[in-house]
């Protein structure tokens, strides 16, 4: 099997990559890219951790041969910060103590991501349904509902106060 | 058919450390030229918050603020001895030994300051905030980052301080089996509220009520926290964790992450915990462990529930369908 070039729009910038057939997009972001913000958890689809933005939707990167995406638009934890302070969904995770040790989190801010760009304002049904790929073993999610609603919230502020 | 309610209670003392051949665990702390404070361990944060406690104990203990102390959890091979993160010991034996190195590099810390202002040591005090100043005389002092830079450039001094806490090992009675296992108890009590279904033997956890005496809870909100993800994880034991057969043999158990049973975001209970602060004699700040007891109580409160609910005794974890199943048709003389 021959390798090929795949090009991949990562955090606003495009980049080509040879890779094997069958290589995941967990892979490219953390060997390639060195994009390690994305966790590799389970790499079967079943804890979620890797949870990366392509072309705005929430996917589980260790299930996405890239080959598969060629073209698309990719947006990790990494491109979700802001060069200064934190994003509104990273600044309602601290703040409401949504993290513990962490592993899940980076997942669990982007199935956020995706959840509010296509439905900004939530229920708490919504804001389970939006992680219920996603699995904590530390906090028992009642912070992360929490705090998944609390972004929404913050978001709608921020674009308010743009508007004006 | 028809979902039943039942209510269970189930309390537990859980021990804040253990008998080992000597539970010790070490910290070191020393100043920046700045007048920040890097404490040394080998103790693993991995998000129980020992990093935040600790930071906690050490800028109460050294008179600075929470932001200029920075845990370095270094290294095993590099970092002062731990025994580990286990047995619900680290805020209890960690926080022992930050405070004693931090009471020592107060007092460096504090000896500079009165050479500086030539005053007499004992006059000074921290006013948390990052100045050292002669007692009633706020005027009269100095900030802690001069101290830092006094302590460096011009006393030759390093600021810093050992600390270390050992529980010595307790030799076991032989006669009777009687031993000091641990340096004090934490308590709680767990209130679960399930209803259960008799035709599919499924056993919902509507709310978990909690009570805990965590001697002084050093971060409530860290401590409730802990709760909540213990409560959650206690469900996950009772109701679904295991890797042993559902049924009716192996070939139908999980096989892989992928079926490994837990509950997710839309099976939490609604949950209602207090915390109950008395002081214990021998801890950090009076502080206790609260740490794998917050996954116990839940347990044996929702078995307790079931049988309040159906009348049937659990008495494997988990209680899984099947087994309510099994235990209904016992009740009704059915043979399974």
């Amino acid at each position: 099997m021959k390798h090929s070039v795949v090009s991949l729009t990562i955090n606003g910038t495009e980049r080509q990559m040879l890779v094997a057939p069958g290589t995941t997009l967990v892979e490219v972001l953390r060997e390639n890219q060195g994009l390690a913000g994305t966790r590799r958890g389970c790499d079967q689809g079943a804890c979620g951790t890797c949870t990366v933005l392509v072309d705005g939707k929430a996917m589980m990167s260790c299930l996405l041969p890239v080959e598969t995406i060629e073209g698309a638009r990719v947006e990790t934890i990494e491109g979700l910060t802001p060069m200064q302070g934190l994003h509104p969904i990273q600044e309602a995770f601290l703040e409401g103590f949504a993290t513990q040790c962490g592993f899940c989190t980076s997942g669990m801010i982007m199935a956020t991501a995706g959840l509010l760009a296509r439905n900004p304002n939530p229920s708490r049904d919504d804001a389970v349904r939006a992680i219920s790929g996603n699995i904590c073993r530390c906090t028992g999610y009642e912070a992360i509902i929490d705090a998944v609603l609390d972004a929404a919230k913050r978001m709608q502020a921020a674009q308010r106060s743009e508007a004006a | 058919m028809a979902w039943l309610k039942g209510r269970g209670v189930a309390a537990v003392n859980y021990p804040t450390g253990m008998n080992l051949g000597g539970d010790p665990s070490q910290a070191l702390i020393h100043a920046t030229t700045t007048g920040g404070f890097v404490i040394t361990l080998s103790s693993v944060d991995l998000g129980q918050g020992i990093k935040t406690v600790g930071a906690q104990i050490a800028a109460e203990t050294l008179g600075v603020p929470y932001e200029n102390v920075v845990i370095d959890t270094a290294d095993t091979d590099t970092g002062p001895h731990c025994m580990g993160t286990f047995a619900s010991r680290g805020t209890h034996r960690i926080g022992n030994a930050i405070m004693m190195a931090a009471r020592e590099a107060r007092e460096v810390m504090m000896s500079v300051a009165a050479t500086e202002l030539e005053v007499d040591p004992g006059d000074l005090v921290t006013d948390g905030k990052g100045r050292i100043h002669v007692n009633g005389a706020p005027d009269k002092g100095m900030s802690v980052v001069d101290v830092a830079l006094a302590a460096h450039f011009k006393l030759g001094k390093t600021i810093s301080g050992r600390g270390m806490y050992m529980k010595p090992k307790s030799e076991v009675v032989p006669e009777t089996g009687e031993m000091d296992p641990d340096s004090c108890q934490a308590h709680a009590c767990t209130v679960a509220d399930v209803e259960v279904d008799d035709e599919t033997g499924e056993v919902r956890v509507l709310k978990m009520t909690n009570a805990y005496e965590i001697g002084r809870a050093m971060n409530p909100a860290l401590a409730h926290q802990q709760i909540v993800g213990g409560a959650w994880m206690g469900i996950s034991h009772a109701l679904y964790e295991t890797t042993e057969p559902y049924y009716p043999d192996r070939a139908h158990g999980p096989t892989d992450f992928s079926q490994y049973l837990m509950p997710g975001p839309g099976d939490i209970a609604e949950m209602d915990s207090v915390i109950i602060e008395r002081p214990s004699s021998n801890g950090p700040y009076g502080a206790k462990g609260i740490g794998e007891m917050t996954a116990n109580s839940p347990i044996p409160a929702i078995a307790n529930a079931i049988f309040d609910a159906c009348g049937v005794r659990v008495t494997s974890m988990p209680f899984t369908p099947e087994k309510i199943l099994r235990g209904l048709d016992a009740l009704r003389g059915i043979a399974n």
